[in-house]
């Protein structure tokens, strides 16, 4: 299988990353490169094969359902690129 | 007196203990070699002010009495690990200054432990890549050169800056991360000690997340005795990581120089690739000798799905990191762009923030997940991943307790030398390593000869789930009579 221009497009938009126009040519080789190398995987046989999901067998660990740390908004807040009043800022949403 | 910085961590412990040194002597060392190293680019944040107040702090245990197992023990940190109050990027324009407000556990233990903190080093962005060149910060130069040649190498990837700084002896150990080799493979490039251990042994919580299935911490060190001193303080259970696992952890150490005769260790056949170079052939089968030599007994085993674990991983590691990277969206820390919109925002944010390598990657992921592709593509390498995992399986059954391999296909190669038009080329430097994440397993790096060139090139063991200590018995073997390689300094 391989990615056509529109493909690529489509994929960037998924991916929200912006993808000028003349980048989409080379993206598209690339990707193809890269599924091209993972297309022999095609020729296992993988019938009745379970996928796996975990690695090590292991059961989910389960705790009290209760509150364990909190209070933290300060911390929380102190990376974000803008905030206000304890709130993240991001632009308008809703119109 | 030999300087301070040629010790390995477990001298430079038992002098500490002892009170031939003190910690901040040892820490002031390590602080100077890394100033004077900047060359190698090995570190993308020094910490000197933090170092040695560590180190008082750790000298005033030790008069207490109090030492603990790393007390004063100068480390690196990957730059993977979330340091508290310290910036932690992933080696990533998209994180930018972050300054997280909390500590990883792993690197919570060292402390825990009494070790001292000289700075965060370099690696392939958020940990993508084999020769750490795609990191933000700009390439790291290996503190190795081939002999009679000036030519900027890499120190492999993506803990290049880790294993740099251990192989130029700015520090006594470092942190690093693996999800395909980037433990292994830049330790068996910088001739020192890697040790990827069996998934869920360390706490990935704080960790920035590459793919989560595959992830695990380790060590890269200047011995095999020092990884697994490392490890021990590393390991252990976790309530904040669901995925790591409630076992006690051994007093790695012990199994050092312990006796290997009667083990038995298997030879994969599928690692014997065509075109591999002449010195790496005869490195494994030198290996093979020693451990025979040492009372190991060698037996011939087949692990036929090998050569389908790449292809596998790249549909798998992608996959968990298009969905672990959806969190760099410009909000909550790091970068942002503004834009005419959220979504502009988001995606000129990711645009600018993201490398090339993480874009592609990414990008392929975000493919393999998406509706229509899904079972063709990731569901069936998951699938895969089973049969890999079975070979094992079948192997340690049938009473093999470790796998010997080559490490990497080549020794280091030059800055720029690689990947440049085709990804692929770049990715088959984990041919040998990338199996080991695929089926969960402890893997280490020893670094047993050097080629033509004069530069090192390493062995792996691979061992069964949480079965280390083997491991640190066979690895001392090897390196008992492989010795150590340290690089000459040009920096």
């Amino acid at each position: 299988m391989s990615v056509d221009a529109q493909t690529v497009r489509r994929i960037a938009r998924l991916a929200r990353i912006a993808v000028a126009e003349d980048e989409v040519e080379h993206l598209q080789g690339e990707l193809n490169a890269m599924l091209a190398f993972v297309e022999q995987l095609s020729e296992v046989n993988v019938d009745g094969v379970e996928p796996m999901t975990s690695v090590t067998p292991m059961a989910m660990k389960m705790r009290a359902d209760e509150v364990t740390d909190g209070g933290k908004a300060e911390a929380v807040l102190g990376n974000a690129p803008q905030s206000d009043d304890g709130y993240y800022m991001v632009p308008k949403v809703i119109e | 007196m030999t300087e301070l910085t040629s010790l390995t961590l477990a001298e430079a412990r038992d002098r500490l203990r002892n009170k031939d040194i003190t910690a901040v002597e040892l820490a002031s060392a390590h602080v100077d070699a890394v100033a004077k190293a900047r060359a190698l680019n090995a570190f993308v944040l020094e910490t000197p002010e933090q170092a040695l107040a560590m180190a008082k702090a750790s000298d005033a245990r030790i008069a207490k009495g109090e030492a603990g197992p790393l007390e004063g023990i100068p480390l690196a940190i990957k730059d993977l690990f979330a340091t508290q109050g310290v910036r932690t990027t992933a080696c990533s324009k998209i994180l930018g200054d972050f300054v997280p407000a909390y500590e990883s556990t792993v690197s919570s233990q060292l402390w825990r432990d009494g070790a001292v903190l000289l700075g965060k080093t370099n690696n392939d962005e958020f940990a993508m890549g084999s020769s750490n060149e795609t990191s933000h910060f700009g390439a790291v130069q290996s503190p190795w050169r081939r002999e009679g040649s000036n030519t900027p190498l890499v120190p492999g990837g993506s803990s290049g800056g880790s294993a740099a700084a251990v192989a130029a002896q700015l520090c006594l150990g470092a942190t690093a991360t693996d999800t395909g080799g980037s433990i292994r493979q830049p330790a068996a490039f910088t001739g020192t000690v890697g040790i990827k251990p069996t998934y869920g042994r360390c706490s990935r919580w704080g960790i920035v997340a590459f793919a989560s299935s595959l992830d695990q911490a380790g060590p890269i060190t200047k011995t095999v005795r020092d990884a697994a001193i490392m490890l021990r303080s590393m390991a252990g259970p976790d309530a904040k990581d669901t995925t790591c696992a409630d076992l006690p952890v051994p007093d790695y150490e012990a199994s050092v120089g312990k006796s290997v005769k009667g083990l038995r260790i298997g030879i994969p056949k599928e690692y014997r690739l065509d075109g591999m170079p002449s010195e790496i052939e005869k490195m494994w089968t030198q290996g093979c000798e020693w451990l025979k030599a040492a009372g190991a007994e060698l037996v011939d085993v087949s692990l036929p799905h090998t050569k389908y674990a790449l292809p596998a991983y790249y549909i798998v590691a992608p996959a968990e990191a298009s969905s672990n990277l959806a969190r760099y969206d410009g909000v909550r820390y790091g970068l942002r762009v503004p834009g005419r919109d959220i979504t502009d925002m988001y995606e000129k944010t990711r645009a600018e923030g993201f490398g090339a390598e993480v874009r592609r990657r990414v990008m392929i992921g975000t493919y393999v997940l998406s509706a229509g592709y899904y079972d063709a593509y990731y569901l069936r390498a998951q699938k895969v991943r089973t049969l890999i995992k079975r070979d094992f399986e079948q192997c340690f059954a049938a009473g093999v307790h470790a796998m010997l391999t080559p490490a990497t296909p080549s020794a280091s190669f030059g800055v720029g030398e690689k990947g440049g038009s085709d990804p692929v080329e770049m990715y088959l430097n984990d041919v040998f390593t990338v199996t080991v994440n695929m089926a969960g397993l402890p893997g280490i790096a020893v670094p047993a000869g050097t080629d033509a060139q004069g530069l090192p090139l390493g062995l792996q063991l691979i061992g069964r789930p949480f079965d280390e200590e083997t491991l640190f018995a066979l690895g001392s073997a090897i390196e008992r009579e492989a010795g150590h390689f340290v690089a000459r300094p040009w920096w």
